[in-house]
């Protein structure tokens, strides 16, 4: 089964993240590749990425017909969605558990729709 | 439960296994091993409807002891079933309406009685539930090494959520509602027989019986609500108090501490005290600490600063509880123990202010009949 694993953090957290000194961002960039090599040797992860910030993001909306462009995430929050992993494991707890694992953060873990036998 | 993998599937299998049972046994009798075709919400819903005839009740559950330990692989069924109910990616809510529904069997009516919400609501969490399970794969297992713990930490809490808000609301009014209390007391057992060697579920059940033998003091004729430095000890069921304590001892013996088996332990002291007077509060205090290294929680707190005040003085006590005012501000019972400390330091006007803050924030009905009837003196 597939699942998204979504790695979400406060904007707060994501101007901490911003700010850390070199070695340490480093480092922290280390656990998040320690993850991913981990996970992936073992078949879990089919795909994902990190993502820019929030500030860099931009929203179509489709109003009255007509597609209309803002500046800005589509969802006002002070939550902010980092990056995400596509992974196929057996069932939610095994995705639970890589996100357990996840060094950076919380993650919200979602189902994919699974259209093949439609 | 494996086999069919469908959690709605089976649910209907299992209620459909026991009409048939309901309608041979009467005439067959009951078989050798029923326990085999008759799970859990099967059997339940027996109980339900059996209820009133104990001698049945006996039997069927002596049966069921017997058949737990030849049938391994039902056992396995019925405690899948059970986590996933309890799964943490549900809500409690959830949860709680999960397991009654289709572990112990009731209605979405008597839940909704239970937790005084619209039946509609909780059919509709129950629905929203399967769904998620069904949809997100939450598994039908047992979780085993390091996640076992804290899973079934979650299934104990569920099943101590269930047991107070019976134990609770019992009393006059509340006496046509489904007895949560005995159905949790019930469902604890069952996860202990299933899971023998877990000392919380030991500990839980201790302290669900050791707070049950003490029912029929709780209440007085009027069915008004009696607390414990006042309640008749006589009336106390000392059956269930030793069933209790031997419980404790038996969790003990398993060396392997925690918050459920140190709460049993605290009311097994309040339980072997002939008199309010002979309560053995320094020990009480030791067993508070431990658990606060367990739950360091404000309520935790605030009983311990009363059974600390029990020899230190109420002056102490005072100073330990408003401490916790930031906490518990919302909390009727901090607001109750102020005024019962007030009272003792001679301060009848802040104590009068308490309890008129603990009845706002009080709204069950045999509570706030107690406070009611402290504030007319």
């Amino acid at each position: 089964m597939k699942y998204v694993l979504l790695f979400v953090g406060s904007t707060d957290d994501q101007d901490a993240f911003d700010n850390l000194p070199k070695e340490q961002l480093a480092a922290a960039y280390a656990r998040v590749g320690k993850w991913f090599e981990e996970h992936s040797k073992a078949g879990r992860i089919v795909g994902g990425a990190e993502l820019q910030g929030p500030n860099t993001a931009t929203t179509v909306r489709i109003k009255n017909g007509k597609a209309m462009v803002t500046d800005g995430p589509y969802i006002e929050a002070k939550e902010v969605v980092g990056g995400f992993a596509i992974v196929e494991v057996k069932d939610l707890d095994e995705a639970l558990a890589m996100a357990k694992g996840w060094p950076a953060g919380a993650v919200e873990v979602r189902p994919v729709v699974d259209h093949s036998n439609d | 439960m494996r086999a069919l993998g469908d959690f709605d599937l089976a649910e209907e299998v299992v209620q459909d296994s026991l009409v048939a049972a309901l309608e041979k046994w009467p005439e067959q009798g009951i078989p050798d091993k029923p326990g085999a075709w008759l799970m859990t919400t099967a059997r339940r819903r027996a109980i339900d409807i059996l209820r009133r005839d104990k001698r049945y009740r006996e039997k069927l559950a002596l049966l069921e002891r017997s058949d737990m330990r030849s049938d391994l692989a039902e056992a396995d069924d019925r405690l899948r079933l059970i986590f996933t109910c309890c799964h943490p990616a549900l809500s409690q809510e959830a949860q709680v309406a999960l397991t009654l529904r289709a572990v112990a069997g009731f209605t979405t009516a008597e839940i909704g009685s239970a937790f005084l919400v619209a039946e509609s609501t909780v059919a509709q969490r129950i629905v929203r539930a399967k769904r998620k399970i069904v949809d997100a794969n939450i598994p039908y297992r047992v979780p085993e090494g390091a996640e076992l713990a804290d899973r079934l930490e979650g299934v104990l809490s569920v099943l101590y959520l269930m047991f107070n808000e019976g134990y609770l609301s019992r009393g006059g009014q509340a006496a046509m509602r489904r007895d949560l209390a005995d159905d949790a007391l019930w469902l604890t057992g069952l996860v202990d027989r299933l899971m023998p060697d877990q000392p919380e579920v030991v500990g839980l059940q201790a302290l669900m019986i050791l707070n049950l033998a003490r029912s029929a003091a709780r209440f007085d004729e009027a069915g008004e609500m009696v607390l414990l430095p006042d309640q008749d000890r006589s009336l106390w069921d000392d059956v269930a108090i030793a069933d209790g304590i031997a419980l404790l001892d038996r969790a003990g013996a398993m060396h392997a501490p925690g918050p459920y088996q140190l709460q049993a332990a605290i009311a097994a002291l309040h339980s072997e005290a002939r008199a309010w007077a002979d309560t053995d509060w320094h020990q009480i205090v030791v067993l508070y600490d431990a658990l606060l290294g367990y739950v360091d929680s404000p309520i935790v707190r605030l009983n311990r600063a009363l059974a600390l005040g029990q020899f230190v003085g109420p002056e102490v006590a005072l100073g330990e509880v408003n401490d916790l005012a930031l906490a518990l501000s919302g909390y009727h019972l901090f607001h109750a123990a102020r005024a019962e400390l007030l009272d003792q330091l001679g301060e009848p006007v802040l104590a009068r202010e308490a309890r008129r803050r603990a009845l706002d924030l009080c709204h069950n009905p045999a509570e706030r009949s107690l406070l009611e009837r402290k504030l007319r003196g």
